[in-house]
């Protein structure tokens, strides 16, 4: 608040702020004084003295009196630059969001996450606390496959070629892992509980042959592919995943059957598995071609 | 649509095409103006529509096609800006941006009051909370189209950076849309500022209960321009 001597002036500024359009100094109100020098002492708002004081307002009998220096033209007829100024801090919020947002989630979720769950509005479950799963589907529709249906085929370079039953997979040796799931573009949700096969024992059963060096995968969606290499596959935290968050793997989530490659982007697990299949080298999988590196290994 | 309600322009500057102080109607948007708003919200609605989908689980699971519904969504927020910096080139927008982005006391006064539509407060062609949501949506547009970068280019940025563009992209879009909404709300409420963008013209009785400093404005400089031919 700059105190200031402000003076009423036929020289009435067009508000607001006509700028170009206007020529402010030949807008007049009519009957308007001509300059009446000091006839408001009042301090007005802010440093661009701008457009009224509250004498004024009564001396025109409308608040938007015009206001300037003598001899001068008004201080600045069109107003303070705040529009400027909030597109420069939301901007400056964002890129402050962008370098803290992880740090900022981590500490929110927790918090949020426990009051929403006993949310009985389901409201805030539309707002964006972070920390759960989009659902990606890269077709139309997939159809569903129950435990009774569903077959997964190994094949390619192998001595052993093999399909296995939901059963056939339970009979395995078990193993189960909580790990995050990281998606490329950078939502995440941590502490995943997964559980299934690992991928090493089907190989292992399979028995590769010599030459053959990749993992490809199919889905029964039909249209989605991936690829490991053969020895990213038997890391023990790839497993062919028959639960995923405490319970069979929803249909939505990529059930009954889907890969889980831990410490890998997330379009490295495929959903709806179907096959697996033993080759010489990695196929650039379905959004391999669309500009993700074929090695998805999380990096920093 | 750096807008608000109504974002535009009128020919307020003294030309031959300002209309007598008696006719019904006064020039509140050129056509540029129209057109900017219409691409833009258009756009707008377009990407809002596709977030949806990628957004909420209970829609994504039925639709699918994940990768066009991304693009879709990408290509027009890359869009988004375009109709606003091509509108730099038309003198109208410019001069209604420059309206838009100035507040003055009795914008501050305005946004405090509780009676601020009762017309004590003389309000210009924009009232402050027109100027308040073009620069919020101004600058938010902004944001998510540099967060979406980010999050669509994978290569650009380090993990970190991710996964803070995707929580800014988020918390921006639902503000945006709660403003969006706001906005289409007081459109609606409002035929005569809808009349506006869409045909141009506004009511006088319209301009004089809304928007009385500018109509007083627009009045002058007619008067002004008539006044002065015969100097000339």
């Amino acid at each position: 608040m700059a105190a200031g001597i402000y003076y009423p002036c036929n020289r009435v500024n067009t508000w607001p702020a006509d700028d170009a359009l206007a020529r402010p100094d030949r807008g007049r109100y009519p009957g308007g004084p001509a300059w009446v020098v000091g006839s408001c002492q009042e301090s007005c708002d802010e440093q661009a003295g701008l457009d009224e004081c509250p004498g004024l307002a009564e001396l025109n009998g409308r608040d938007r009196s015009g206001v300037g220096k003598p001899g001068d033209a008004p201080p600045n007829p069109e107003g303070a630059p705040v529009g400027r100024r909030l597109i420069l801090g939301l901007l400056g919020l964002g890129a402050l969001g962008t370098l803290t947002g992880q740090r900022v989630q981590n500490a929110l979720a927790p918090v949020v996450g426990a009051v929403a769950d006993h949310d009985p509005t389901g409201l805030l479950s539309l707002i964006p606390l972070g920390d759960t799963f989009r659902y990606y589907s890269v077709t139309g529709s997939v159809r569903q496959e129950t435990a009774d249906n569903y077959r997964l085929n190994v094949s390619g370079l192998v001595d052993h070629p093999a399909t296995y039953s939901i059963a056939d997979l339970k009979s395995l040796p078990q193993t189960s892992l909580i790990q995050d799931f990281q998606c490329v573009t950078g939502w995440h949700v941590p502490a995943v509980h997964w559980a299934g096969v690992r991928l090493s024992v089907l190989l292992e059963k399979a028995a590769p042959a010599k030459q053959a060096r990749a993992v490809l995968f199919t889905s029964f969606d039909g249209t989605y592919t991936e690829s490991l290499t053969l020895a990213e596959a038997r890391h023990p935290d790839v497993i062919v995943a028959l639960e995923m968050l405490g319970a069979p793997v929803t249909h939505d989530h990529g059930g009954p059957v889907r890969m889980y490659a831990g410490s890998m982007y997330g379009y490295k697990s495929t959903k709806w598995l179907s096959g697996i299949e033993l080759a010489e080298t990695e196929t650039p999988g379905y959004w391999e071609t669309r500009g993700y590196a074929i090695d998805g290994t999380i990096r920093e | 649509m750096p807008s608000t309600e109504p974002s535009g322009n009128n020919e307020a500057r003294p030309t031959p095409s300002v209309p007598e102080p008696t006719s019904a109607s006064v020039p509140r948007f050129s056509r540029a103006e129209r057109m900017i708003h219409r691409t833009t919200a258009i756009l707008m609605t377009v990407c809002i529509l596709t977030a949806a989908v990628l957004y909420n689980g209970s829609i994504a699971v039925p639709v699918g096609h994940r990768h066009l519904i991304e693009l879709i969504h990408v290509y027009c927020g890359f869009a988004l800006p375009v109709p606003m910096l091509l509108g730099i080139g038309s003198f109208a927008y410019r001069a209604d941006l420059r309206r838009l982005g100035r507040f003055t006391p009795a914008d501050r006064r305005w946004l405090r009051s509780r009676t601020r539509r009762d017309g004590t407060i003389t309000v210009g062609k924009f009232n402050a909370g027109q100027k308040l949501n073009a620069s919020l949506v101004s600058g938010s547009i902004l944001v998510l189209l540099g967060t979406g970068v980010l999050m669509y280019f994978v290569l650009l940025a380090p993990l970190s950076w991710r996964s803070g563009a995707t929580f800014v992209h988020d918390w921006f879009a639902l503000a945006l849309g709660l403003l969006v909404v706001g906005h289409v709300i007081f459109a609606l409420k409002d035929p005569e500022a809808r009349r506006g963008m869409r045909t141009g013209s506004v009511s006088r009785s319209w301009a004089r209960t809304e928007h009385e400093g500018w109509l007083h404005d627009l009045e002058n400089a007619a008067t002004e321009s008539a006044a002065e031919v015969p100097e000339k």
